[in-house]
């Protein structure tokens, strides 16, 4: 029966500290790695528009995903077109804002002074007519119109890209968004350039080979197929080529994050 | 589904066409006819992003479990049937016992019986991969990416008809679940759960 020896409960006592130490380094070390990892990440999201502007709140990383994994899936993926026999008859308007006096005396005049003006980071910001718009060569896609809430409905519509008009305008290299805006105050969007240089992304004045209906958004919307119908958004008067979101309403992006609708919406 | 509950089959479907059913229930928007004379609030801004960020939840738990499963062995070694069990005669035992409440003897509590295992595998690999891809298929954007993944689906309305029938399916087997943990002794249920022991000390003796 011996006791263990000094020196034993000292090496033992050692090793142990040994030990702990090392562990201490290494969970260190990799909670360091994780968290610059995850710094970096952000980093290189931010810098390759990963991040959408509703990113903040308990959704934000959700959001986040969404639109980053999008991105990076649906860079030049084109929408479903559909077949001729496809399209809804007839097709279905959904409920629209009630219209303004001031939609009401264009509507009267046939909408012949009804503009849309450019301008932001243009180097020709401009003021376009209906005629003007129908002036350059028209496109048609016959696409799906989705709702959020449900239902959807398939017609072609036809427009003008709206990468033609920004191109006209001449877009600074620098910009990152377009905000568009309704003749109803209360209705604003904005995409990413990527979805705004989009060959499907149409300012809409046809449906189905006639004008575009009111009720539909007529004189002229926005059709963003790749996104839902909330994004389309009707009766626009007004588009700004921007590099920051920050200075339009509350800074999310669009009027749908601050009446609590995601900002991206092609889910 | 408050905003719309209505279901179509198909590409399409709206308050102009035929649905394949109606939910009884009134709707969170006006227009659409439901016969109820009112309309509910409307709550689907938050519960979209609650959903998609849940949504997510799913993914990255379903991987970290897939693949641990994977290492693990789960899958074959308390998952799949065993081949004793791939009789008629264990299988209508097993069903007689479901049906009488029978308690499982000490042996049994060790592993899953063969109608846990069937109905695991069924949640794991059918039902979960197909709400998930039902919801995908709904996606504009990602169907733009793979469209086939909505067209062999029948379209997107049917996307969301069969994504609504899912989840519902997962609904009910969550139910049935934590009725039949109540019924087995919530507290031991719950601590095997966590910490991945059979349960009590009775059992383990």
């Amino acid at each position: 029966m011996s006791e263990p020896s000094l020196d034993k409960l000292a090496r033992r006592d050692l090793s142990s500290r040994d030990l702990s130490r090392r562990k201490l380094i290494t969970t260190g070390l990799a909670a360091t790695a994780g968290v610059s990892a995850l710094g970096v990440a952000a980093r290189l999201a931010q810098k390759y528009g990963l991040v959408p502007p509703d990113h903040g709140g308990i959704y934000g990383l959700g959001e986040t995903l969404t639109y980053a994994s999008q991105r990076l899936l649906t860079r030049h993926s084109l929408a479903r077109e559909f077949a001729r026999g496809q399209i809804s008859k007839p097709p279905f308007a959904n409920e629209i804002p009630p219209l303004s006096d001031a939609f009401k005396r264009l509507q009267a005049g046939g909408f012949a002074d009804w503009r849309l003006t450019v301008g932001g980071m243009v180097t020709r910001p401009a003021s376009f007519s209906l005629d003007q718009l129908k002036s350059y060569r028209s496109h048609s896609q016959i696409t799906m119109l989705q709702c959020e809430e449900g239902w959807s409905y398939i017609a072609e519509w036809n427009g003008v890209p709206l990468s033609h008009v920004l191109e006209i305008v001449g877009v600074h290299p620098q910009a990152r968004y377009v905000v568009y805006f309704s003749i109803d105050p209360d209705w604003w969007e904005s995409i990413d350039m990527g979805d705004a240089l989009h060959p499907q992304t149409f300012l809409a004045y046809g449906m189905n080979g006639g004008e575009l209906p009111v009720g539909n958004g007529g004189p002229l919307r926005l059709r963003l197929p790749r996104q839902l119908g909330y994004k389309s958004v009707k009766y626009i008067t007004q588009l700004t080529v921007t590099d920051s979101l920050k200075g339009f309403g509350k800074g999310l992006g669009s009027a749908s994050p601050e009446g609590g609708y995601a900002w991206y919406a092609g889910i | 589904m408050i905003s719309h509950p209505r279901f179509y089959w198909g590409e399409t479907g709206n308050d102009l066409t035929t649905p394949l059913f109606k939910l009884p229930i009134p709707a969170s928007r006006a227009l659409v006819p439901t016969g109820y004379g009112y309309v509910l609030p409307d709550q689907n801004g938050w519960s979209r992003y609650l959903h998609f960020q849940a949504a997510w939840v799913v993914v990255f738990t379903g991987l970290l479990y897939l693949i641990s499963g994977l290492f693990t062995g789960h899958f074959w070694k308390s998952l799949l049937p065993r081949r004793s069990d791939l009789s008629w005669r264990r299988f209508s035992i097993s069903i007689a016992d479901h049906l009488r409440f029978k308690r499982p003897t000490e042996a049994e509590a060790w592993s899953y019986n063969v109608l846990q295992r069937l109905s695991y595998l069924f949640v794991i690999f059918f039902l979960f991969p197909l709400v998930i891809w039902t919801g995908l298929a709904m996606s504009p954007a990602f169907v733009s990416a793979f469209p086939a993944t909505v067209n062999v689906l029948g379209g997107q309305q049917s996307a969301r008809t069969l994504h609504f029938f899912v989840s519902l399916t997962l609904l009910l087997f969550l139910l049935v679940h934590v009725v039949m943990i109540f019924l087995a002794g919530f507290r031991s249920r719950m601590r095997a759960m966590i910490t991945g022991r059979a349960g009590t000390r009775m059992e383990r003796t």
